[in-house]
């Protein structure tokens, strides 16, 4: 899957985060903003950039502001945004499957 | 009877707050919102999110129910991606006829089969929100063997009446009596409409004893602050419990004697009553009232 134009998923309700995804020439920058981004800001990058690697992303600058999600929104909110990055509407529900919970 | 459905929850999809604090509340079914409570641009954001919510949280034994769209306007994906996380029930809004509900069928059963899920395993229900809706009921109810229940959608249906919501639900007294009926008819639950004003509750009571009087299960309920409400009248009375009790004691000795006929007080009770009196238990218990067994 290719980022081919910016794309973000996500509300700044409690609970929740916005993703946003730019292309990039290569690799995975991510930008996180978060209150509780000492204690977990690594934890929530990599659920990003696992997700991202899941769907063959490999280039994208990732901008994160995050408002205390769990695991699952995080996943949830970087798979949509970068579905809608890449202009894609017919998810792959079986391939996801096998990997996301 | 399967299990209770005293209070049918409306979750928004798009609300990953309450998608994770939501079986706090006590509701006996909880329904993920695809439809209504999404807006148009956060179709897809929203399956996402209720999929995979679905597919990390531990709810419990709250019956999982997703109202998903149209067919043609995203329900198709709905469908598929909520039979893949484990989704109990399907609810169909707007059914009008009895084709609607083969067609979501047929895309449950396809994705069953795709991914090796016993056949079967989602269940679905049906809201009805029109005159056309009402009347089809009945072959609705009978549409497919995963039907569990039926639901009254009023806002929709007193719209289509060309009438309005009052106090005294007249104007729904035809729908809620047709749809029950064919909801006993064909074995399955039946659900009623939301009671949208919730600050009134004296509203609520009313509303919710005429219901319960009436036949239904349960009511679908948009804000936590009505289950405790709905919850206190459909529990029986002491007098209730007693009673159903005797005639749960009666059937135990039956059974223990090897006897079909079962007698309390030596008064024959029918079958029914059996059924009625190990219901009115299960609200007891559910109710946290006091039931020797």
């Amino acid at each position: 899957m290719n980022i081919t134009h910016p794309a973000s998923a996500g509300s700044l309700e409690s609970s929740d985060i916005i993703v946003t995804l730019k292309p990039a020439r290569q690799g995975i920058r991510i930008d996180l903003e978060s209150s509780v981004k000492e204690q977990f800001g690594a934890q929530i990058e990599k659920l990003i950039s696992q997700t991202l690697e899941e769907l063959g992303i490999d280039a994208a600058e990732v901008q994160a502001q995050d408002q205390g999600a769990l695991d699952c929104t995080i996943k949830a909110r970087t798979l949509v945004a970068a579905y809608r990055a890449a202009d894609r509407e017919d998810y792959d529900w079986e391939g996801i499957n096998s990997w996301i919970g | 009877m399967d299990r209770l459905r005293r209070t049918m929850m409306f979750v928004p999809g798009s609300n990953a707050a309450m998608l994770r604090d939501c079986t706090l509340y006590g509701a006996d079914s909880i329904m993920f919102d695809l439809e209504d409570a999404v807006s148009l641009k956060e179709k897809d954001s929203a399956r996402m999110l209720v999929y995979s919510a679905l597919k990390s949280f531990d709810y419990g034994d709250v019956e999982k129910v997703v109202r998903i769209n149209a067919l043609d306007a995203g329900g198709d994906q709905d469908v598929r991606a909520m039979v893949l996380a484990g989704i109990d029930v399907i609810r169909l809004p707007k059914t009008e006829t009895s084709q609607d509900i083969r067609d979501v069928d047929a895309v449950i059963t396809h994705t069953e089969r795709e991914h090796d899920i016993p056949l079967g395993r989602t269940r679905m229900m049906a809201a009805v929100e029109s005159a056309a809706g009402v009347l089809n009921s009945r072959e609705i109810a009978h549409a497919s063997p995963r039907m569990m229940a039926i639901a009254l959608g009023a806002e929709d249906y007193v719209t289509s009446q060309k009438t309005y919501r009052s106090p005294d639900g007249s104007e729904l007294f035809f729908a809620r009596n047709f749809i029950l009926h064919a909801a006993r008819e064909a074995g399955i639950a039946a659900i009623d409409t939301v009671f949208s004003d919730i600050d009134d509750e004296e509203g609520l009571i009313r509303e919710t004893k005429a219901i319960k009087q009436l036949g239904f299960d349960g009511k679908s309920v948009i804000n936590p602050r009505q289950i405790p409400v709905i919850d206190s009248i459909f529990a029986p009375t002491r007098k209730q419990i007693t009673k159903a009790m005797g005639i749960v004691a009666g059937l135990k000795e039956a059974e223990e004697r090897g006897s079909g006929v079962v007698a309390v007080n030596g008064q024959m009770v029918d079958k029914p009553v059996v059924e009625r009196a190990r219901y009115t238990l299960a609200l007891a218990k559910a109710a946290g009232m006091k039931v020797e067994s």
